[in-house]
């Protein structure tokens, strides 16, 4: 009789599998990335590796000596102790982050650029204490620029109303407000001393949302050709809230990680980030499965570094809030040993 | 990475499969993904090439600290216990990455920029 082995539900829950179950859920998991991603299968000797590390019973899994990868962080510290600057250093000083990255609370360009001197002096001051390469981040959010909370109407309004072509029109209008707002904050934040400008949560909206921060992006590395920049997805493919939107000829709705990098690095990010979402009512072991399923052939063919995207709710990390650590741990492993990642 | 706890989060990944920050060389090697867009096997090779030593190094605290306090590359401050006040840290150090990696660092050069006299 087969021992049980604890591992854990993607909503963190610890459930107890015999290794014949946790090879069936893996081979579930690439099954469905196979199914909805059109993706190849992982090698058999892929799923025997993941295998093994979900068969464990310990408390840790680690990468081998050696095999480390850079961790980049959307957003450092919860700014509940002392301040922003201090969150980057303890950060620095005392996680070992290999880069570090100034937030807003709100996390969005909109409000970001109303607060921008201030933002520009706190980057200014975290530059003189932090080594590690320093960024700001925020999100695209393109909903904020919808009436209530901005000028434009409301497509979500709009679209159950039948109209179409003002739900679209409205979009695009958004488009470049937000392209607008994310090119001042980067080019203030260049200007205050930053090393990178990150925009995540890309394409939360949808297809605009994307191409937003892909207009963006062209601009900043237009603008500033030493700058880095890092993008990071919403999901692990691109709604289509408008349907129609393309860029450099690519139709921006439904595309999955792949095709989301290609036109990421040809726009001009130095880092790419896919997320990949976690099904609660499934397995870590089958998330992770369909995870690296999914992203493989995107970090393959990728021509510019891959920093899949580790945090609750996806990467196969399970959705909540305080991820247990022989789950993260194991997704954190999986996809670094198979992917061969440049990050997380 | 990703929302959820320091704990959950940044400290399991980091374990898991960091390459240690300003505790090895993940900061240099994260510098040349951010400002060149090297993937990670040409980052670690460019790095480790500059530095002298091999590409296994660089996650290594254990030789990290002494090349980096050699060639003034910041490190943990540590209660003044790891780095003294004749070692770079922050800026100063940035200094010496910017000339050592061959890469413009945008706080170094607003410094020059800002300290260069003016009249």
């Amino acid at each position: 009789m087969e021992q049980s082995i604890p591992t854990r539900m993607g909503d963190g829950a610890l459930v107890f599998l015999t290794p014949s179950e946790i090879e069936a859920t893996i081979r579930e998991g690439v099954a469905a990335a196979v199914k909805r991603a059109k993706v190849e299968p992982l090698a058999e000797d892929e799923i025997a590796h993941l295998l093994d590390i979900f068969s464990s019973r310990s408390r840790f899994s680690a990468v081998d000596i050696g095999d480390e990868v850079t961790l980049s962080y959307d957003g450092c510290g919860s700014h509940d102790i002392g301040t922003r600057v201090n969150d980057l250093q303890y950060y620095e000083q005392y996680l070992c982050a290999d880069s570090v990255e100034l937030y807003h609370q709100d996390y969005s360009y909109k409000p970001a650029k109303a607060v921008i001197g201030f933002e520009q002096t706190t980057m200014r001051q975290a530059q003189f204490l932090i080594t590690a390469p320093c960024g700001y981040g925020a999100m695209p959010d393109l909903g904020l620029y919808t009436v209530p909370d901005g000028p434009v109407a409301n497509w979500s309004q709009l679209l159950p109303m039948g109209k179409i072509a003002e739900a679209r029109a409205a979009q695009e209008e958004a488009v470049e407000l937000a392209a607008d707002d994310i090119f001042f904050v980067a080019a203030s934040m260049a200007e205050a001393g930053a090393d990178f400008i990150d925009l995540d949560t890309a394409g939360a909206a949808g297809d605009a949302d994307f191409l937003a921060a892909l207009k963006a992006i062209a601009r900043i590395r237009a603008r500033f050709p030493d700058l880095g920049i890092q993008i990071g997805m919403a999901g692990e493919f691109v709604l289509g809230m408008h349907g129609e939107l393309e860029y450099d000829g690519v139709r921006l709705a439904g595309l999955w990680p792949r095709e989301q990098m290609k036109l990421a690095a040809k726009a001009g990010v130095t880092i790419f980030g896919p997320a990949i979402n976690v099904n609660t009512g499934k397995p870590v072991a089958w998330n992770v499965a369909r995870t690296i399923t999914i992203v493989k052939q995107c970090c393959e063919e990728s021509t510019v570094p891959v920093h899949l995207n580790g945090g609750m709710g996806v990467g196969g990390v399970p959705m909540h809030i305080l991820p247990p650590g022989d789950a993260a741990s194991r997704a954190s492993r999986s996809a670094v040993d198979i992917l061969r990642l440049d990050g997380l | 990475m990703g929302a959820g706890d320091v704990y959950g989060q940044a400290i399991s990944h980091g374990v898991a499969s960091g390459m240690g920050g300003i505790r090895t060389a993940g900061d240099l090697v994260a510098r040349m993904q951010i400002t060149r867009g090297m993937r990670l096997k040409q980052a670690k090779e460019y790095v480790a090439h500059k530095l002298g030593v091999s590409v296994m190094d660089l996650s290594d605290p254990v030789v990290m600290l002494d090349v980096r306090k050699e060639r003034g590359l910041g490190a943990f401050t540590e209660a003044g216990e790891i780095v003294y006040v004749d070692d770079p840290v922050g800026l100063e150090a940035k200094f010496h990455i910017a000339e050592l990696l061959d890469v413009p660092i945008n706080s170094v050069e607003r410094f020059t920029a800002m300290t260069r006299g003016r009249g």
